[in-house]
């Protein structure tokens, strides 16, 4: 029995009891201390687990949840798994400790923040953990909503609700693509279980819905993961708290697309599509992100840009390290292998870094008042530890030793060289690109490292632009960045400590064919003078001359036109969408109800009409009519000119006294076709209608005085001659497809069934009783409806009711 | 004889039809009510016109008119005239109301 399932609630059961604990505490004690206990009870339950899966084991439990439909909630804990299971606990205690300093606890609504916090770090675990592709699905929602909250934690300002809107929307349509991604890939293996797709790999990789599964799967992640086109929602998601930019935007949430690639690449892997989508995408997220790094004035715009760059990186690097599913095994398996080595590597540095980083400019922001580049400088002896945490960051995010991101990106260049030289999939003419594609981002991540530094704690103090007195931080808010920055240099002169015991079972569960001996798996930060170490130290050189001359060419960012950037066409697509739907909404929807007649009819006539047509349903027969008699022929010819009086009369009362007159014929039609009944009724019926239709309108004016006819409109005439031909054809057809005898005459034997002698009243009292009684009801509430009329009506005359 | 309704039921449809798409509350009533007495002839005649004597037992006749589509058009028209009442308060208590009858000028709100 372990308690993995436990430790995904035990986030929501935190949830719940957070508002309590903020009614009973606030103000004398901040509830980050309480909500703080979560993340690090599941740090350490997690850590525990590292030896179990480094010896291969893996860990699943299951509880029931929907299980007539075999959705259970099955947790599955692999070396996968465990690497973001740790990175979400681990970050989420460090960020919730430096919220305690950040938020402060009289002014912020610190019980939404942190409920929020811990719905996302449950949806987080929970997505990491699940088996379920179903489950996985609901906890991928979560995450979108609880980030959605977390971007407008301050609701009042309109960048926020900006943001948010369009994280949610970005992201919402890549869960939705995904679904449907999932529920092909559970249709193609019968199972929503994620080990037996895996098992079942065959059954995917031979099916006709391969392509549309992992494309939308894709879009899922893509969007999930700020990858290129869809990264526009993360710059301004920045409009969240500092520490929610942290943790959410920089090492948890935007990583659940790298989780969904990784933890699909067994079953995906291995095609030419795969590969070139994924790292291509990833390549293409690699440069633009970092050439738009280097444009950004705010520094928090400046870390979701280079965010976005390292996604792409971990993206490329899956997707180059896909191709070795393709090799099985061998030599050139493992050299693929290697690349995915280094995206679950550098996955790790990322979120060390980074989210050291934010938490910097986060202080940087609180002591000054300020995250811009143009105000902010010489802050290296006000702020000393924000500025050594910086440089540590910075440098191992540019890829310089001694810390860990110089290892990641010797890793990278390893890897796109190669890729290089073992061309797969026709990559001989495009696999010479990709290096050159990769250091030249490499180039512009070491301008906005630079910038990062130099911009802001170099230079000339300026004291009057900026709103407070600059000060070193209180050292609670210095602590969780610190511990950051630690393991950056730690990890960097013991990465295979990180290797033997995390990264190779992960990798193990992202490429399951392999085996471990086949690979040299030691992480060295000196290799020797190759190929690799010549590219970083030309990123230095070349990025060096180029930040030291930014002036210079800064103006290139403006010769391409404002109107063609991705935020430009979010926003002309958000708002062409809103004109356009209100224009047609506008255009069909006149509130007249002669227009919405005329739709109703003239799909009555298309619909009928084409279906007769079709299924050549008509045939024009007379062998069952009977035979037409003088009387019926006046009567038809009297009924015909009473129908035309009531469309033709000039006045009202014409138009009544002819309408009549057709229900009087009408009964004698009745007569004549024996229905003696229908006769009487008729003739009462309208009788009444008559002298209602005169009652009700005798207090009204001579409406039509001065239009003597109904004015004649060509689409009225043909809608109505259609509606009378199709009524026709169709009774025509009918009458002459008679299939099955009629039901009468059971009813014919009234007498002896019910004692009566008159069918007609014997089945609608009798056989038929339910009939009446509903129609009394009719009647009824008729009644009562034109007596309410009237009596409002009286009403009305006084003081408006 | 059935062919010859039909056509006349059509020419009822196409007459109400026309009425009902005019401008005038009481023509759309007046187009309403020759609409229903096409239906209930349409349901008449496609029971089989001719068949028999009327649906009394104990007189001299043995064989009947299809007695459900009668049982059917009286409860039809009972409701259609429920209906038609309705409508025609309505009717006069719009124009009482709002001081027109022409549905070019009842379009409700413009935000709706």
């Amino acid at each position: 029995m372990s308690l993995l399932p436990f430790m995904i609630f035990l986030p929501f059961i935190f949830a719940i009891l957070t508002p309590f604990i903020y009614k009973m505490v606030t103000p004398r004690i901040h509830t980050g201390w309480f909500v703080v206990i979560v993340p690090l009870t599941v740090f350490l339950y997690l850590l525990q687990y590292i030896p179990v899966i480094s010896n291969g084991n893996t860990i699943s439990q299951s509880l029931p949840w929907v299980p007539s439909l075999n959705i259970n909630l099955t947790t599955y804990l692999d070396g996968l798994a465990l690497i973001f299971g740790l990175l979400i606990s681990g970050v989420g205690a460090l960020v919730v400790l430096y919220s305690i300093y950040y938020m402060s606890r009289e002014r912020e609504a610190l019980h939404n923040f942190y409920v929020y916090m811990l719905l996302f770090m449950g949806a987080m675990l929970g997505l990491v953990f699940s088996d379920n592709i179903l489950v996985l699905y609901v906890f991928w929602e979560l995450t979108s909503i609880s980030s959605f909250l977390l971007i407008a934690y301050w609701y009042q300002r309109k960048n926020s609700r900006y943001g948010a809107l369009k994280s949610m929307l970005i992201t919402i349509f890549g869960g939705l693509a995904m679904l449907s991604g999932l529920i092909m890939l559970s249709m193609m293996t019968d199972t929503y279980s994620i080990r037996e797709i895996l098992s079942k790999v065959h059954a995917v990789t031979e099916h006709s819905l391969f392509p549309p599964a992992m494309i939308l799967l894709l879009l899922g992640a893509f969007t999930k993961s700020a990858q290129f086109p869809f990264s526009i929602w993360l710059p301004d998601a920045m409009e969240a708290p500092t520490p929610i930019s942290a943790y959410l935007h920089s090492a948890t949430m935007v990583k659940a697309g790298i989780y969904l690639v990784a933890r699909f690449t067994p079953v995906f892997g291995g095609s030419s599509e795969w590969f070139w989508i994924v790292s291509g995408v990833g390549i293409i997220t690699l440069i633009y992100g970092s050439i738009n790094a280097v444009n950004q004035k705010d520094l928090k715009a400046l870390l979701a840009y280079s965010t976005i760059s390292q996604l792409g990186l971990i993206m490329s690097l899956l997707g180059l390290g896909s191709a070795s599913m393709y090799f099985g095994h061998g030599d050139e398996s493992t050299v693929y292998a290697f690349a995915v080595l280094a995206a679950l590597f550098h996955l790790i540095n990322h979120s060390t870094f980074k989210g050291s980083l934010f938490m910097v400019i986060g202080i940087i922001d609180h002591e000054t008042g300020t995250r811009d580049i143009r105000k902010l400088g010489g802050l290296m002896s006000l702020m000393p530890i924000s500025f050594t945490l910086t440089i540590i960051g910075s440098f191992s995010m540019a890829g310089l030793p001694p810390f860990n991101g110089y290892l990641s990106k010797e890793m990278f260049f390893t890897s796109v060289l190669t890729a290089a030289e073992n061309p797969v999939f026709g990559m001989k003419t495009f696999g010479m690109i990709i290096p050159w594609v990769a250091w030249i981002a490499s180039v512009f991540t070491f301008i906005y490292c630079m910038i990062l530094v130099f911009k802001t704690f170099t230079g000339k103090h300026r004291p009057e632009k900026i709103d407070k007195v600059a000060h070193e931080a209180p050292i609670g808010m210095l602590i969780p960045p610190i511990i950051l920055a630690v393991l950056v240099i730690v990890i960097f002169f013991f990465p295979n400590v990180v290797s033997k015991n995390i990264l190779q079972p992960a990798l193990m569960a992202v490429l399951p064919g392999l085996s471990l001996s086949e690979m040299d798996v030691t992480i060295k930060p000196w290799h020797g003078w190759n190929m690799e170490l010549y590219m970083t130290i030309g990123v230095i050189i070349v990025g060096s001359i180029m930040y030291k001359f930014i002036k210079r060419w800064m103006f290139l960012y403006d010769v391409l036109p404002k109107s063609l950037s991705l935020n430009h066409l979010y926003n002309r697509l958000l708002e062409g969408s809103e004109r356009a739907s209100l224009k047609v909404t506008n255009r069909y929807m006149t509130g007249s109800i002669r227009d919405y007649l005329v739709y109703i009819f003239g799909f009555f006539i298309l619909v009928l009409g084409s279906s007769l047509l079709f299924s050549k349903g008509f045939t024009m027969q007379y062998a069952n009519n009977a035979e037409v008699s003088i009387y019926e022929g006046v009567l038809i010819i009297a009924m015909v000119i009473s129908a035309f009086a009531v469309l033709l009369s000039k006045s009202r009362l014409t138009a009544i006294i002819a309408l009549g007159s057709l229900g009087y014929l009408v009964s004698l039609f009745f007569i004549i076709f024996r229905a003696p009944d229908l006769a009487l009724t008729q003739i009462v019926v309208e009788t009444v209608t008559a002298a209602l239709f005169l009652l009700c309108f005798y207090h009204l004016p001579e409406l039509r005085k001065e239009v003597s006819r109904i004015s004649f409109k060509m689409t009225n005439f043909i809608i109505s001659l259609g509606v009378g031909v199709i009524v026709t054809l169709l009774a025509m057809s009918a009458n002459n497809h008679r299939l099955f005898a009629s039901i009468s005459g059971f009813f014919e034997d009234s007498y002896t069934l019910a004692g009566a002698k008159n069918i007609v009243n014997a089945i609608l009292v009798d056989f038929r009783g339910l009939d009446t009684m509903l129609e009394i009801l009719v009647l009824s509430i008729a009644g009562l409806g034109v007596y309410t009329l009237i009596k409002l009506q009286l009403a009305g005359r006084g003081p408006k009711e | 004889m059935e062919t010859l309704i039909s056509i006349l039921v059509g020419l009822f449809f196409s007459i109400g039809t026309y009425l009902v798409l005019s401008k005038s509350l009481i023509r759309i009533i007046l187009g309403t009510s020759i609409i229903s007495h096409g239906v209930n002839l349409l349901i008449l005649t496609m029971g089989g016109l001719k068949t028999g004597g009327p649906p009394l037992l104990g007189g001299i006749n043995t064989t009947f008119t299809d007695s459900l589509p009668q049982a059917l058009i009286l409860t039809a028209i009972v409701i259609n005239f429920a209906v038609t009442a309705l409508f025609l308060v309505l009717s006069y208590r719009t124009y009482k109301t709002v001081g027109t009858d022409d549905m070019d000028q009842l379009r409700g709100n413009k935000d709706e």
